[in-house]
């Protein structure tokens, strides 16, 4: 415990600045060379490595990666062009410059310089602690020590390497490239090879998104409008299932009620059943052919069948009522196992002091639901906002909007922001620069709504617990 | 006077159990009819379109013979096959983050669950765009559509790990290091001992790791870029909806929906349990 606490100790102390001043000459070579101070104290095994690492980065630096960083400013110069080819004896396209792999390799690149730069302080700093070690008598921990220590107290090390480095790549990576092509004009004519290049714009996608020329046509309009939309969608959505859930679970515990397994196990089994399915069921039940205008007719309500998906109100509407379908069995599961845990002396002596139940529920089952599922109603909400899953599946986001038909996608009444979004990246004139900039604008939109939340939970918790 | 009272309260249970079973049954009714009407309307064989009502005329198994001769049988072997592969990889990677940062306290702890909290408020949909062209060069679209959604499945599958640190938060850290004084080394504690205690948490990891892929629309639809043997169920049956086609594949649509829905329903029914205490116990620790 002693030997690792002082470990501990020289590392802490450490610092790069220091490693260079007061470092022996190897230990200051080690910055041009990786690893020197390593094989000089005789750790061969990291040596190696730090040493093997620096040779492939140069070599990969001298034949790819000069170019694709040098290239970043432009993203390619030579467009695609004709060109006579002696082999086949006539003309043919020639593709030259590719945007897209000069922007995504140019990204890739600039982070492994990055990851140089930090390798090289390592290696300095390696290479100075052992130093260190050496002259006070120190063990000098072997390769055998350093695979040892990753299943044990590096152990971190071992079980993050591989999850860390596949965020790294497949969502970190992407989103650092999507919010570049939010300053380029990336799309279908522009796919940065064989339509043609893109290049850096500056701000204008973020101008034009909020530019008001063009009347109630334009895209500020249009874009207010599905934002006006997504909110009032993620209020609808969340708290009407949030109040029904709660209540579906209140009525299944009541005492007295029997069954209480079979009701939860309906309710269950159709969060069961993927939800892709029932989605595109009922959304085929309500068309103007589906089952409810056959029975609607069939009973004489109504003469002629009515167009539910292309009529906005209606579609509005009808998105928010499957939707309680769709989510309040979630509800009821979560709500159920909360209600059992509120103190029943609570109740009691409401009770005694003459409070109907819906007093009782309105002053001590919602407060107290409220506190515990802060975070839930949270997250509930954001991911109301970007529900792609029940607006697409259900309404495609139609019906569509006359007026939009300035801004790219085709959008419709029902349309989120990330069905738009969406709908921008479809087809031969997707628009990704501008599914990019939507991209951004919501993700502002949720880290703000986020922090404010956040932040009126933290003065809440800080008052102490419920009840 | 208390006996009337009495009798008064519950008359007013009666009543108002009554009025709670009414309402249960009726949402019983609601909530199940739409499964009924599917699985009623995948045995109609008088027509392939959609009618306004529900029991055939003609009953048969048509349509369930003719998902055998379709794409279908494309869609459910890629879509069985992403399951079972991300499934495995999926819950290696979530166990191996959410046990490391309950456990460990190192440098960068806070830093990575911060970065993985704002990545996570950013539209996931929006990384597809380059996705799928990595993937293209890659030769991983299309009919190899399945492997690239493997790869993009596992690889982002580490930020879904809130619910199982939760659990692990749980089980008090003074087992490990009890056992640490022993001399097992953390890989030992790891899953000798930890892995057992959690199995809850792992099962529900196992389940929703597998039930994942089988919804998955939007990443699968542009893999496979409407390359009918690179889809999986979710975007192959949605193509069976499309104007030009729902006249001729509706009554195929729910026989599809009706076999995508069985094993999953069973699965889920099954291990019902394990799945109510993770939701529950994710929503409460958010």
């Amino acid at each position: 415990m002693g030997k690792s606490e002082k470990k501990k100790k020289i590392g802490n102390e450490l610092s790069f600045a220091k490693a260079i001043t007061k470092g022996d000459i190897f230990t200051k070579l080690s910055a041009p060379i990786f690893g020197l101070g390593c094989f000089v104290r005789g750790q061969i095994a990291r040596g190696i490595i730090l040493l093997g690492f620096e040779v492939l980065f140069i070599w990969y630096m001298i034949n790819y990666g000069l170019y694709w960083v040098s290239m970043l400013p432009s993203l390619g110069l030579e467009v695609p062009a004709k060109e006579y080819d002696s082999f086949y004896d006539q003309y043919v396209t020639v593709y030259h410059d590719n945007s897209f792999k000069i922007l995504l390799y140019g990204v890739l690149t600039l982070f492994l310089i990055a990851a140089a730069v930090y390798t090289l302080v390592t290696s300095v700093k390696m290479s100075y602690a052992a130093e260190i070690k050496k002259k006070n008598g120190q063990k000098i921990d072997k390769f055998k020590d350093d695979l040892k220590s990753l299943v044990d107290e590096k152990f971190y090390k071992t079980l993050l390497s591989l999850p860390v480095l596949g965020i790294f790549l497949f969502s970190f990576l992407p989103i650092v490239f999507m919010i570049l092509v939010a300053f380029t004009n990336y799309d279908g004519a522009h796919d940065g090879y064989i339509t043609g290049l893109f290049h850096w714009v500056g701000f204008d996608n973020f101008k034009t998104l909020f530019s008001s020329n063009g009347g109630t046509g334009s895209y500020f309009k249009i874009f207010m409008g599905i934002l006006g939309w997504t909110i009032v969608w993620a209020i609808l959505a969340t708290f009407t299932n949030y109040i029904l859930g709660i209540l579906v679970a209140m009525m299944i515990n009541k005492k007295g009620i029997r069954f209480k397994k079979l009701w939860r196990t309906i309710l269950v089994m159709t969060i069961a059943i993927p939800q892709f399915i029932s989605l595109m069921y009922v959304s085929k039940m309500f068309d103007k052919t589906g089952l409810i205008n056959g029975l609607l007719l069939k009973l004489g309500w109504v003469t002629a069948p009515i167009d539910f998906w292309g009529t906005p109100l209606y579609a509005r509407i009808l998105v928010v009522v499957i939707n309680i379908w769709i989510g309040i069995p979630y509800m009821m599961l979560i709500a159920t196992g909360i209600l059992m845990n509120i103190p029943t002396d609570l109740y009691e002596s409401a009770r005694i002091d003459g409070a109907n139940p819906f007093q009782q529920f309105r002053y001590i089952t919602m407060p107290y639901m409220l506190f515990v599922t802060a975070p839930y109603l949270l997250t509930s909400f954001t991911g109301n906002m970007n529900n792609f899953g029940v607006i697409y599946f259900l309404t495609g986001g139609g019906p569509g909007n006359s007026k939009a038909t300035a801004v790219g996608g085709g959008v419709g009444h029902t349309d989120l922001l990330i069905t738009w979004l969406f709908k921008l990246t479809q087809g031969t004139e997707a628009s990704y620069y501008m599914a990019s900039v939507i991209g951004i604008v919501i993700f502002v939109i949720v880290s703000t709504i986020t922090l404010i939340v956040y932040n009126g939970l933290g003065s809440n918790k800080n008052e102490g617990d419920f009840a | 006077m208390n006996e009337k009272q009495g009798l008064g309260m519950s008359a007013k249970r009666t009543i108002s159990n009554t009025i709670i079973y009414i309402i249960l049954v009726l949402m019983s009714i609601i909530w199940l009819a739409p499964f009924f009407c599917i699985v009623f309307q995948s045995f109609r064989t008088e027509s392939t379109w959609q009618v306004g009502y529900v029991i055939p005329q003609k009953w048969g198994l048509d349509n369930y013979k003719e998902l055998l001769n379709s794409s279908f049988v494309d869609w459910y072997k890629n879509t069985f096959l992403i399951a079972l592969v991300v499934c495995v990889l999926q819950t290696i990677i979530v166990l191996c983050m959410s046990y490391t940062l309950s456990r460990f306290r190192f440098k960068m702890r806070n830093f990575l669950m911060r970065f993985m909290l704002v990545l996570g408020l950013f539209p996931g949909i929006l990384g597809i765009i380059i996705l799928y062209r990595v993937l293209a060069d890659m030769g991983l679209t299309k009919s190899n559509a399945v492997f690239g959604l493997i790869l993009v499945y596992c690889a982002s599958s580490g930020m879904g790990y809130y619910i199982s640190k939760g659990f692990f938060d749980t089980i008090p850290m003074s087992l490990d290091e009890a056992a640490r004084i022993d001399g097992a080394t953390r890989l030992q504690v790891f899953i000798q001992m930890i892995l057992p205690l959690a199995k809850p948490i792992v099962i529900y990891t196992i389940l929703t790791a597998f039930l994942g892929p089988w919804g998955d629309y939007v990443f699968a639809k542009f893999v496979a870029f409407n390359e009918p043997s690179g889809m999986n169920t979710a975007v192959g049956l949605f193509t069976w909806l499309a104007p030009d086609a729902i006249g001729r594949k509706y009554t195929m649509f729910c026989a599809g929906g009706v076999v995508v829905a069985i094993p999953v329903t069973l699965l889920f029914l099954f291990l019902q349990k394990y799945y109510v205490e993770g939701v529950t116990g994710g929503a409460v620790k958010g």
